[in-house]
């Protein structure tokens, strides 16, 4: 997965956790939390939307990389899917 | 798209005359002066030169003798445009008009209906005093087997008339006399227009006008104005008195939870009690404020200017009205 | 001047009999002194006074029967020496009161009743009705002092509006206010004749939203401050209007170490795929609904005057929505509910709640509420209760504190778990006991 496809994913899943949001400003380096106003739940949908669409399977220890728009593309081009 | 032209009702109900009479051959003129003096409110002036003392017939002073001449002729496969000078001298043929024209296709049991349509002209306003200005097109509503047709726009003036024609029972035009001359732009291929609805002619949400005929310019004014002040009206022009189409009066208040009826005529037993009845009817719970409407006082409309102006309805009554109805909910 | 009243002497003592006056109109009384003997329907009680001063005047006779509340005596205290009762003495018409509009003349067959000529006159300034009016005077007569004090009982009573007639509610108005549980005689009227609108009762739906940020402290810690407001508020602003006023709410806490319950949820995670996975959210109303099903006088509905416990623990959740606005629907016995199904319910109950796709059932049948603020930062919660319900339960954020355990200081991970309860569905007792199970709970969160 290549960066553009990597930001794809994240803003897909996103517009369907906060529909509301305009994630065209979205900020590369600022928390989903302090930018979308997302809660726990809602940032464990967000894991699991990722998860489904990649397959890649994301440990909770890793969940820190993932706060953030450029975390989530650096991580989601790292990684690689399961099986 | 082609363009508009600037018209007056009048040239517009011309236009709507003279095409129905090139598209049907069964289409004809009658009434008094309606040829060679071109019609009490010039209506059909140039007409007779155009079609001919056939087609545009001078009848004699007699509203009996020549409404039933139209309904003998509607029932006999004509379709005749029966011109009564004005809504007072109706009366004098209001039993051809109610107890023939509005009954036969019922009492020959639906062998025989009258295509016939009958214009008139309505309402006060131009100092004719008591006897020549009356509303009384809402009276007309109330009875079974006629349509009345109430336009307050160009586009109704140039589009009812044909859809009337086409109707195969009695349908009444109710044509305010001050619009004749209302001035305005039409479009070049305006033709045809729909009988059976009203017409939400500006929307709006802070509450419900419902208006026709002559009042609908009053009422127009009164939104703008009533905006100034920071009130949002919908103007609903009903169009047609009978049958009411109340679906659209409902659909309105269900939006604006309030309404003001504004009605050219006498407010007992008036088109606008009816209208608030259906209101009662079909939305009390979604009322607001209690419906006012703005009506003609109950007295025989003055002579003098001043005081027939205060006997109509006028812009400042129906922003009162609107004001009151709104309360502190603007 | 003061009034001494009928006192609460248990949480759910509703009414009291004066048996005996152990003082009489001249007396002096001095603060804590015994004044009155009350018979309550379990106990005979000495009533202290809190007030010093002179007893002016004994409101109440031996061996009536009386509600809490109601005023037995007054006195004359230090600081007003027999100031008069402050009554509307000045104003010329009588004030329009509550009960004047009485339907029909009294009926001529009615004994008229015994009173002074100067408690008549006053009677009709006041509009007082003297058949409601117990007379202290000789022979049982009604006297000018009575009328004034029934006069005064009355005043905390909502104004009557509108010289006591019908209100004058629009009807789409007055179906809003029903949808939305609002009491029309709180409600100021705007539109034609001072008439109630629908937007006079949406704005009155609004406030508790719009105020209680403003408020200095207390309970309003749930209530979001800043964001639009949402259709939803409407019902809950009536429902906590509600809350406030009708429920006598005490409050707990208690500081849960988190680190066994945390733990464990990372080891349970790490066996999950993505999907299954727990959240903190979910232990926390587990162990919520094992205690309330523990401690049953947190759960249920108080609801005509009486208590009455539920057997299932149907758990409501406060969820906030994207946009503003706040609903609390209900996980169904959620105590019997396995972890993971009780965390695939949350997940999907929040989503239904966000997407406003919530069941009617699911709204009204919550028997305990929980709302977790941990995410806003929130240390403590000091909960409103959702009506009928008779307790609200809060969680802080999870934050790392010094923590004393079997002598030894470690740092730990720790949660303020805080009850808001029903004086009068339970005690102080009761409540500590639930919260102490709700700790005990999540020490063995293999257990949940």
């Amino acid at each position: 997965m290549n960066a553009d496809e990597a930001r794809a994913t994240v803003l897909a899943v996103l517009a369907t956790i906060a529909p509301e949001a305009n994630l065209s400003e979205l900020e590369l380096d600022v928390e989903f939390r302090d930018q979308l106003d997302i809660d726990s739940m809602d940032f464990l949908n967000f894991i699991i939307g990722v998860h489904e669409r990649t397959g890649i399977d994301i440990p909770e220890e890793d969940y820190p990389a993932l706060e953030t728009l450029a975390g989530c593309i650096n991580y989601l081009v790292a990684a690689r899917p399961a099986g | 798209m082609s363009g508009a032209v600037k018209t007056t009702c009048r040239e517009a109900l011309r236009a709507a005359i003279r095409e129905a009479m090139q598209r049907d051959s069964r289409v004809f003129l009658m009434g008094e002066d309606v040829g060679e003096y071109g019609g009490c409110f010039a209506v059909s002036k140039g007409l007779l030169d155009e079609f001919g003392p056939e087609r545009i017939r001078d009848t004699p002073l007699s509203e009996s003798v020549f409404v039933g001449a139209g309904i003998g002729a509607a029932m006999n496969g004509l379709r005749p445009i029966v011109e009564v000078m004005t809504v007072n001298f109706s009366l004098l043929a209001l039993d051809q008009i109610l107890n023939n024209a509005a009954t036969i296709l019922h009492m020959s049991g639906g062998q025989f209906n009258v295509p016939l349509v009958i214009r008139m002209a309505t309402g006060g306003g131009r100092q004719l005093a008591a006897q020549h200005s009356h509303s009384l097109e809402g009276w007309y509503a109330h009875i079974p087997g006629i349509k009345v047709l109430t336009p307050g726009t160009i586009e109704d003036f140039r589009g009812m008339l044909w859809t009337a024609l086409e109707d195969p029972d009695p349908v009444l035009i109710f044509e305010n006399a001050l619009l004749y001359n209302l001035e305005g732009e039409l479009a070049e291929d305006a033709g045809p227009v729909d009988i059976s609805k009203a017409r939400v002619l500006r929307s709006g949400t802070s509450l419900s006008l419902f208006s026709y005929g002559g009042s609908i310019p009053k009422t127009l004014e009164a939104a703008v104005q009533l905006e100034s002040r920071g009130i949002d009206p919908e103007v609903v022009d009903l169009r047609t008195l009978r049958p009411l189409d109340t679906a659209t009066i409902i659909d309105s208040v269900r939006r604006t939870h309030r309404a003001v009826i504004v009605d050219e005529g006498w407010r007992s037993g008036s088109i606008s009690a009816e209208i608030m009845a259906r209101i009662m009817e079909e939305s009390f719970y979604e009322l607001d404020a209690p419906v006012a409407r703005v009506c003609t006082a109950e007295v025989p409309l003055p002579y003098a200017k001043q005081m027939e102006d205060a006997a109509l309805p006028r812009v400042e009554t129906i922003i009162e009205a609107a004001m009151n109805v709104v309360g502190g909910n603007g | 001047m003061a009034e001494f009243l009928m006192p609460s002497l248990g949480a759910d003592m509703t009414e009291g009999t004066v048996t005996r006056w152990l003082v009489q109109p001249g007396d002096h009384v001095d603060r804590g002194d015994i004044v009155v003997e009350v018979e309550t329907d379990k106990a005979d009680m000495e009533v202290e006074i809190f007030e010093a001063g002179t007893i002016e005047q004994l409101l109440v006779p031996q061996g009536e029967k009386v509600p809490v509340g109601t005023p037995l005596a007054i006195v004359a205290t230090a600081a007003a020496p027999a100031a008069r009762v402050a009554l509307p003495e000045t104003s010329g018409p009588a004030p329009p009161l509550a009960e004047a509009p009485k339907p029909a003349a009294p009926s001529p067959a009615a004994p008229r009743p015994r009173a002074t000529p100067t408690a008549r006159i006053r009677a009709r300034e006041l509009g007082v009705d003297l058949a409601a009016v117990h007379g202290t005077g000789v022979a049982g007569a009604i006297t000018r002092q009575d009328v004034e004090h029934a006069a005064l009982r009355r005043a905390p009573e909502p104004a009557p509006r509108a010289e006591g007639r019908r209100l004058l509610v629009s009807p789409r108005a007055r179906l809003l206010a029903g949808e939305r549980g609002i009491d029309l005689a709180t409600v100021t009227g705007s539109g034609p004749g001072g008439s109630i609108t629908a937007g006079d009762v949406e704005r009155v739906a609004a406030p508790t939203a719009v105020a209680a940020p403003s408020l200095p402290s207390g309970p309003a810690v749930e209530v979001p401050s800043g964001r639009p407001r949402a259709a939803g508020r409407g019902p809950i602003a009536a429902l906590m209007e509600r809350s406030n006023r009708e429920i006598p709410h005490y409050y707990l806490g208690i500081e849960v170490d988190m680190s066994r319950a945390l733990d464990w949820l990372k080891a349970e995670n790490r066996k999950r795929p993505v999907p299954d996975r727990i959240l903190a959210s979910a232990l926390l109303l587990k162990a919520t609904a094992l205690a309330a099903h523990e401690v049953p006088e947190v759960n249920g509905y108080f609801i005509d005057g009486g208590f009455q416990p539920s057997a299932t623990v149907n758990l409501g959740v406060a969820i906030s929505l994207r946009q503003g606005g706040l609903v609390a629907p209900a996980i169904l016995d959620a105590s019997a509910m396995p972890l993971g199904e009780l965390m695939r319910r949350l997940q999907d109950l929040v989503a239904r709640a966000r997407a406003g796709r919530l069941r009617a059932s699911e709204m009204s049948s919550g028997t305990i509420t929980v709302t977790n603020l941990g995410e806003q930062g929130v240390d403590f919660v000091y909960g409103v209760i959702y009506p009928p319900q008779v307790a609200l339960v809060g969680f802080g954020k999870v934050t790392e504190r010094p923590w004393a355990e079997a002598g030894m200081l470690g740092v730990r991970p720790v949660i303020t778990a805080s009850l808001a309860a029903d004086h009068r569905a339970s005690d102080g007792h009761r409540g500590g006991q639930f919260l102490a199970t709700v700790a005990k709970l999540l020490q063995e969160p293999e257990h949940l």
